[in-house]
């Protein structure tokens, strides 16, 4: 087992080395076999070691070595396979390799098919040492490496400059919350001396809860969840992040690498359960993105940015059942999320494929004749995020919301209302893209055409588990068994889920006003964008206040554009007056006086050879009244 | 008897050394090297450093001054009419040297090495220089062989024409 | 043989101090004043030796034959110096058909 787990992050990292060394050189076919190979061989081992660990063994450490032996602790390259770690496993290796597979059918006559591939296996290799890391350093390093892939394929077609600057975005914003993430990592290690998952917890459940180091600890741990998972006010760069192929933003930007803030949270609920101050701020933020980015979804035009928008909403989601002490909730919620929205985003790949790269769904309509797999799965995932029973994003999003419920009312009542909205805009993207008249060119129209097998199958699989996906967690109000509540019981025991004190029937109330609302927001969806057929106003005609807010994303960017970055130029400006009048000046100082000294010794150097004879004999002659005198 | 041979062979090389300077002729600064050699051979023979007598003798006279006087002899430089440098570089000079003179001797007056040289030393023989050379100076002068062997080497690469 | 000299050999070293001083000053002003580079290589053969008198007398003086065994390495020196500095004034001299030092000036700044 221990060769299993370290083998598991391993594979895809060589596999990164042979395609990464050889990128000029490999065929096509050889690539795709060794990147999705190495990918479908890592998602093998991750089932043998989730049975493994399933089957109530004792947790898998492994050292491959020790990597900073301090003084009184050391710090180890190590993973732990646990509960928590071999369901992220699953979901990073299956729905990775999945996309994986994808992309070989997307990205078939892209130029920088072997570097796309290259990437995308070192991008799961840094997801999975993220995820497998027994101390908080190794889940920094993943942290950082998931950053620099996100980079490094949001700018993959660098030709473009605005694609550039996207990545160069979501670099600078993740830094802003790597930045958090450090300083709680130091302020870890000086309170608790290591940063093993096992001391630190084992140390912080000394302590009495709303300790206050221990609450800075967990809010600066929290900025860096921020950063990474895309929430209110570091979430700007997830929407530019869409400039990436679609297979990246399916699997960094909506399955994987932004749920690593929320994995982070989980993972050390042992010190956030003892910082409630930080768990309110958590929920607060959590409910605030929700809605916010519902509310920008429903007035986009571009498929993929409603769909980002709509990541960042449930990102939301998942913070707000982290606040609300969901645990099992949230990672629920991860999972259900990572299958949906890798499906919607490979569906929409999809369509932008059949289009011809056209991604304004202004210009879609009536694409279910043409994209019929499309079409099917596509609306699978939608009905899927809207919560509609018994599809996978009812369940996670239901458990959730209970425990809001029980906690806080008022969180409760927005985060009804975020569903709703979701279902909303969400109706709003699949009716304008698939029903309807085609409302685009004619040379789009001859064009279009239902997707290769290699995408279709992956398509086909993720539809099947998102539909599916909540059989995982039945509520016992159903006749589940609830049973990765039980699953993930020793990571986060069972005195931390709050014990549900609502009964059965008010709890089927909650569930039946969130469905109904729902299922009244898609029929308002129909009778908008079908019944009447509205087309969304063309850019440059004037709209209503409200909507214009929302179109413009409430001007979020503008305001930073003015808040953040005006007076960095400004400041920069004068730093850069600075540099020229001052130490540039001084430098230049230094160097002219320099030549000019030389210049004007420069007549002592004659070339007259005797002259230089007697200067050094006049010397010698110093030197020797200098030894006498002394 | 003794001081009086130091006073001669000491006057007789410091006469000649100054006769090297004044001569017009370059053959003629040559001759009189050659005599102030021998005066100094005189000294080391009043040492007892009889084996330094011999090799300063065979080196210096017999191989250094005919190696300059084959130059000149080549090149054909013995004209009178000597370039001479300023009045002021000569003056400069020597005032220097006078100032270098005064402050050496000041300085090595100041060993306090008045006392009378060991008389009957015997270290200067040649079974013993031998014995030194060969026991403890064994390396440096096998790598002397190596400087000679350089120097001949550049010697003859510098002075070949192209 | 052996003692054919031993009665000269009472000389005080502060003689042999001075007069090697005044052969070494001799030789240096010889170097400064002269432009003719034969010449000024002579004086740097007297300053050599009035160097290798100095060091024989006080060999002698201290009783230790390190002192001459030093002096025969400085002639092996004087005369490894002789060969390459006088093939480097017959170059000089093809070059400028002249051996006058004051048009070696070619390293002026």
């Amino acid at each position: 087992m221990n060769t299993l787990a370290a083998l598991v992050p391993i594979l895809p990292l060589l596999s990164f080395l042979v395609i990464g060394l050889n990128f000029r050189r490999l065929p096509k076919p050889v690539t795709s076999i060794l990147a999705c190979g190495s990918v479908l061989v890592s998602f093998i081992f991750s089932v043998v070691l989730f049975f493994h660990i399933k089957g109530g063994n004792p947790t898998v450490n492994v050292t491959l070595f020790e990597w900073i032996p301090a003084a009184a602790t050391s710090l180890g390259f190590s993973f732990v396979v646990d509960p928590l770690s071999s369901l992220m496993l699953l979901i990073v290796t299956g729905v990775g390799f999945l996309i994986h597979v994808y992309s070989i059918g997307y990205m078939h006559d892209d130029e920088g098919f072997n570097r796309f591939f290259s990437y995308m296996n070192l991008f799961v290799f840094s997801m999975l040492v993220l995820v497998l890391g027994s101390n908080y350093l190794m889940m920094f390093i993943g942290w950082e490496g998931v950053g620099l892939c996100s980079y490094l394929l949001i700018g993959f077609w660098f030709k473009n400059q605005a694609y550039n600057n996207a990545a160069k975005k979501a670099f600078i914003m993740n830094r802003i919350g790597d930045l958090g993430f450090l300083l709680g990592m130091f302020i870890l290690y000086v309170q608790f001396g290591s940063l093993d998952y096992q001391t630190v917890f084992a140390k912080a459940s000394l302590l009495e809860s709303g300790n206050l180091i221990l609450t800075i600890a967990t809010m600066l741990l929290f900025v860096g969840a921020i950063g990474k998972s895309a929430q209110i006010p570091l979430f700007t760069w997830l929407p530019d992040a869409m400039a990436g192929p679609t297979p990246v933003s399916a699997l960094i930007h909506a399955a994987t690498m932004v749920t690593a803030g929320v994995y982070m949270v989980a993972r050390s609920h042992a010190l956030y359960i003892l910082a409630p101050a930080t768990m309110m701020v958590i929920a607060v933020i959590g409910i605030t993105t929700a809605l916010f980015a519902a509310t920008i979804a429903i007035f986009q035009n571009d498929i993929k940015k409603v769909l980002a928008y709509s990541t960042v909403s449930q990102l939301g989601y998942m913070f707000v059942g982290l606040g609300m002490g969901a645990f099992t909730g949230a990672m629920f919620h991860l999972t259900t999320h990572a299958f949906f929205k890798a499906l919607l985003f490979l569906a929409a790949g999809s369509v932008i494929h059949a289009m011809g790269g056209e991604q304004d769904i202004r210009k879609m309509g009536g694409l279910k004749k043409a994209l019929p797999i499309t079409w099917l799965v596509f609306l699978a995932g939608t009905i899927a995020i809207s919560g509609i029973p018994p599809f996978s994003g009812f369940f996670s999003k239901d458990e959730i919301l209970l425990h809001a419920y029980e906690q806080n009312k008022v969180i409760w009542v927005l985060g009804i209302l975020g569903s709703l909205m979701t279902a909303f805009y969400m109706f709003r993207l699949f009716y304008l893209t698939f029903a309807g008249m085609f409302r685009g060119t004619d040379k789009q129209k001859q064009h279009l055409h239902e997707s290769p097998k290699s995408m279709t199958i992956p398509l086909i699989i993720l539809a099947v588990l998102a539909v599916a996906g909540g059989l995982l967690n039945i509520p016992a109000v159903f006749g589940g068994s609830s049973s990765l509540n039980t699953f993930l019981s020793p990571i986060f025991g069972s005195g931390v889920e709050p014990v549900g004190e609502v009964s059965y029937g008010t709890e089927i109330l909650l569930m039946s006003i969130a469905v109904i609302g729902s299922l009244a927001m898609i029929g308002f969806a129909w009778f908008r964008f079908v019944k009447t057929a509205t087309i969304p106003v063309t850019d440059g005609i004037k709209r209503p206040a409200l909507s214009n807010l929302l179109y413009h994303k409430y001007y979020i960017d503008e305001i930073y554009q003015f808040l953040i970055e005006k007076p960095v130029l400004w400041l920069s400006d004068i730093m850069h007056l600075f540099d020229v009048y001052v130490i540039d000046k001084t430098v230049n100082f230094v160097g002219n006086a320099t030549v000019w000294l030389g210049k004007q010794s420069g007549f002592l150097q004659t070339g007259n050879i005797g002259f230089y004879l007697i200067a050094m004999v006049l010397s010698i002659v110093a030197f020797l009244v200098f030894g006498l005198m002394i | 008897m003794e001081k009086y041979i130091f006073f001669t062979l000491s006057g007789l090389a410091i006469f000649s050394a100054i006769m090297v300077l004044v001569s017009k002729r370059p053959v003629h600064s040559v001759l009189y090297l050659i005599l102030c050699f021998f005066t100094i051979a005189g000294h080391y023979i009043m040492l007892n450093a009889q084996f330094l007598a011999v090799v300063h003798i065979i080196v210096y006279a017999g191989a250094i001054m005919v190696l300059f006087l084959f130059t000149l002899m080549l090149l054909n430089l013995n004209l009178a009419n000597e370039l001479r440098k300023s009045i002021l570089a000569r003056v400069t000079a020597v005032i220097a040297g006078g100032l270098l003179l005064v402050t050496l001797v000041a300085v090595l007056k100041g060993l306090d090495a008045s006392g009378p040289i060991m008389a009957n030393t015997q270290i200067g023989m040649t079974t013993n220089i031998g014995k030194v050379l060969f026991n403890e100076y064994m390396f440096p002068f096998e790598a002397a062989s190596v400087l000679f062997l350089a120097a001949m080497v550049g010697a003859v690469m510098m002075v070949k024409k192209e | 043989m052996n003692n054919v000299v031993q009665g000269l050999q009472l000389m005080p070293i502060s003689y042999y101090i001075s007069f090697c001083s005044i052969l070494f000053v001799i030789g240096m002003i010889g170097v400064l004043i002269k432009r003719n580079a034969l010449v000024i290589f002579m004086s740097i053969e007297l300053m050599l030796n009035s160097i290798n008198l100095l060091l024989a007398a006080f060999s002698v003086y201290h009783n230790d034959p390190a002192g001459q065994i030093l002096v025969i390495f400085i002639m092996v020196v004087a005369a490894a110096e002789v060969a390459v500095g006088l093939s480097i004034l017959v170059v000089t001299y093809r070059k400028n058909n002249s051996i006058d030092v004051n048009l070696l000036n070619q390293l002026k700044g």
